[in-house]
């Protein structure tokens, strides 16, 4: 992609946002990934996680700063243009945000469909998707009904269906008990052995451990917590690409 | 615990901004056809567009053909209370007429035809009709459309042989009634654009609530890289399908009133209304109305889609 230099994906640089009159939400928050990274964002309730998944997501666009994304302008860029990029990314919603009246197959199908694949193309790959998340067996039940764990693995399912460059996740093992979640953060590490970048916010210590190989990226009120440097100016990852 | 790589979409996902796939398209806005109100209120607006449209034709039709045949014709009274005399006139005026080249035909109207004319307002005062000096009608056919100057020259030409003529053209006489027609038919073609604002306005309406009831998967959509012209033509089909049943019933109804209305005019048997008739072409335009309903319905249902959207990111 034009002007996607160096290999970075996401570039913040003082970036900034605020709600209306209010207060800054995140201020000066500046970092590079890089493809095939694996980062944690922690930090207590109200640090500004889900805000700044916000802007990783392409949700909002911040109040000030610099954001460029697989070597666009991410603050100019026009809003037509910003489908193409979301196409490149994955997200799994704090609260799942799956359609409520399409069945588990549907939800995961719908990046497919939405990027206009056949219907012929996407059976085998979404069925084996469902398959590899463990519900292959609820591939027709509506969200409403499969429990919070399985709404998660759905989530998960329609995040990854696409093999995103980036995949975003707000607090994934929230709503699951600790063996859902270590399987979960399974799927995130196979995802990432394919070269996706993931980011993982989470306010679960515990989890950062499971994954050696990760980087953490610390939000104190706001502000991303980068004492040496080392987040904003990252040393280029040897084995950076998709596998 | 080995790690199982996931069985990820082969194919690229930028492959571009196509519509949404399969029938994920119909499905993503859960509304049941039919069921709402809004096919019902398209009928109800159609029907009436159709009454109306038909109305504004059949005008145009009286109009127009009254027109014709009035354009050209001039009526001469001989009013004169003595018969002999009227008759000696009638039949001088009818002379000089027909040797004048800008006359097709002049012919007196026979005391039968004149009768018959009056009879309705004289019906049940028999025998008071032979009382009452009725003028002789003499039908004059121009050979083009009567001017202010062709019925001055004419009405010089026919003194000069029979001095009580008094000169028309039968346009005059029926002006106020055209003026009436026209007026009627601008009313009934102000009606259909009022109804189509109405159409409109009711679709707009109801994308509206559909937008808000669906906000959040739109959202979904969009963050899942769905472009605006997906969303758009999801809630354009599916506004497309209410008003094309809406559409077919209404064009039922509005058409079932049509004839029905029809019959009633025809039984009147008047000369004016059975130039209204309605003619094959007419016919055509009326089974257009619902056509033009769905596709103004369905940019109605487009514009104020994309502009919602136009708000979001």
């Amino acid at each position: 992609m034009t002007g996607e230099h160096a290999g970075e994906i996401v570039q913040f640089d003082n970036v900034g946002l605020r709600y209306g009159t209010d207060r800054e939400v995140l201020s000066d928050v500046s970092f590079t990934l890089y493809p095939g990274s694996f980062y944690f964002l922690t930090g207590a309730s109200g640090a500004g996680k889900t805000s700044l998944l916000k802007l990783l997501y392409l949700a909002q666009r911040p109040s000030r700063g610099m954001i460029r994304m697989f070597g666009a302008d991410a603050i100019t860029l026009p809003r037509e243009r910003l489908p193409a990029l979301r196409r490149r990314l994955g997200v799994v919603f704090q609260d799942f945000r799956l359609v409520q009246h399409l069945s588990a197959f549907d939800n995961v199908a719908l990046p497919l469909r939405v990027a206009g694949v056949a219907e012929r193309e996407l059976q085998k790959p979404v069925t084996d998707m469902l398959e590899w998340v463990g519900l292959a067996d609820r591939m027709h039940a509506r969200p409403a009904t499969l429990s919070g764990g399985e709404q998660q693995r759905v989530a998960i399912a329609r995040a990854v269906i696409g093999r995103p460059d980036m995949l975003v996740a707000d607090e994934p093992t929230g709503n699951v008990d600790p063996e859902m979640a270590i399987k979960l953060l399974r799927l995130f590490e196979a995802l990432n052995r394919l070269g996706t970048t993931v980011v993982v916010a989470t306010h679960d210590i515990h989890l950062l451990k499971k994954v050696p190989d990760s980087l953490i990226m610390r939000l104190e009120k706001g502000r991303l917590s980068d004492p040496t440097g080392a987040l904003r100016y990252p040393p280029r990852p040897s084995t950076a690409g998709r596998g | 615990m080995a790690l199982r790589l996931p069985p990820v979409f082969g194919g690229s996902l930028a492959r571009g901004l196509r519509t949404l796939s399969g029938m994920s398209e119909a499905e993503l806005v859960p509304k049941a056809r039919l069921a709402g109100p809004m096919p019902w209120v398209i009928a109800i607006m159609v029907a009436l567009t159709v009454v109306a449209t038909a109305a504004g034709l059949a005008l145009s039709n009286i109009a127009g053909n009254a027109a014709d045949e009035l354009s050209g014709g001039v009526t001469i009274q001989i009013v004169e209370a003595n018969p002999t005399t009227r008759l000696q006139q009638a039949e001088a005026a009818v002379a000089r007429l027909n040797r004048t080249p800008r006359v097709e035909a002049a012919t007196i109207v026979s005391e039968d035809e004149v009768e018959r004319l009056i009879e309705p307002w004289l019906s049940g005062l028999s025998g008071v009709q032979q009382d009452i000096p009725v003028p002789a009608l003499i039908d004059v056919r121009m050979r083009d459309p009567v001017t202010g100057e062709t019925l001055g020259a004419l009405r010089r030409l026919v003194r000069e042989v029979a001095p009580a003529a008094r000169v028309d053209a039968q346009s005059t006489w029926l002006g106020p009634v055209f003026a009436t027609i026209d007026s009627l038919r601008l009313l009934s073609f102000a009606l259909v654009g009022m109804l189509a604002a109405a159409l409109a306005a009711s679709v707009l309406l109801a994308v509206r609530n559909a937008l808000g009831a669906n906000r959040d998967t739109i959202e979904i959509v969009h963050l899942l890289g769905g472009t605006d012209h997906q969303i758009a033509r999801v809630f354009q089909r599916s506004v497309g399908f209410d008003a094309a049943g809406g559409g077919t019933i209404g064009l039922g109804l509005g058409l079932i009133a049509v004839l029905l209305l029809g019959r009633q005019f025809a039984g009147l048997g008047a000369g004016l209304v059975s130039g209204g008739a309605l003619g094959w072409i007419d016919w055509v335009l009326l089974a257009l109305v619902p056509l033009a309903g769905v596709a103004l319905a369905m940019i109605t249902a487009r514009l104020t889609v994309l502009r919602a959207l136009r708000e979001m990111l």
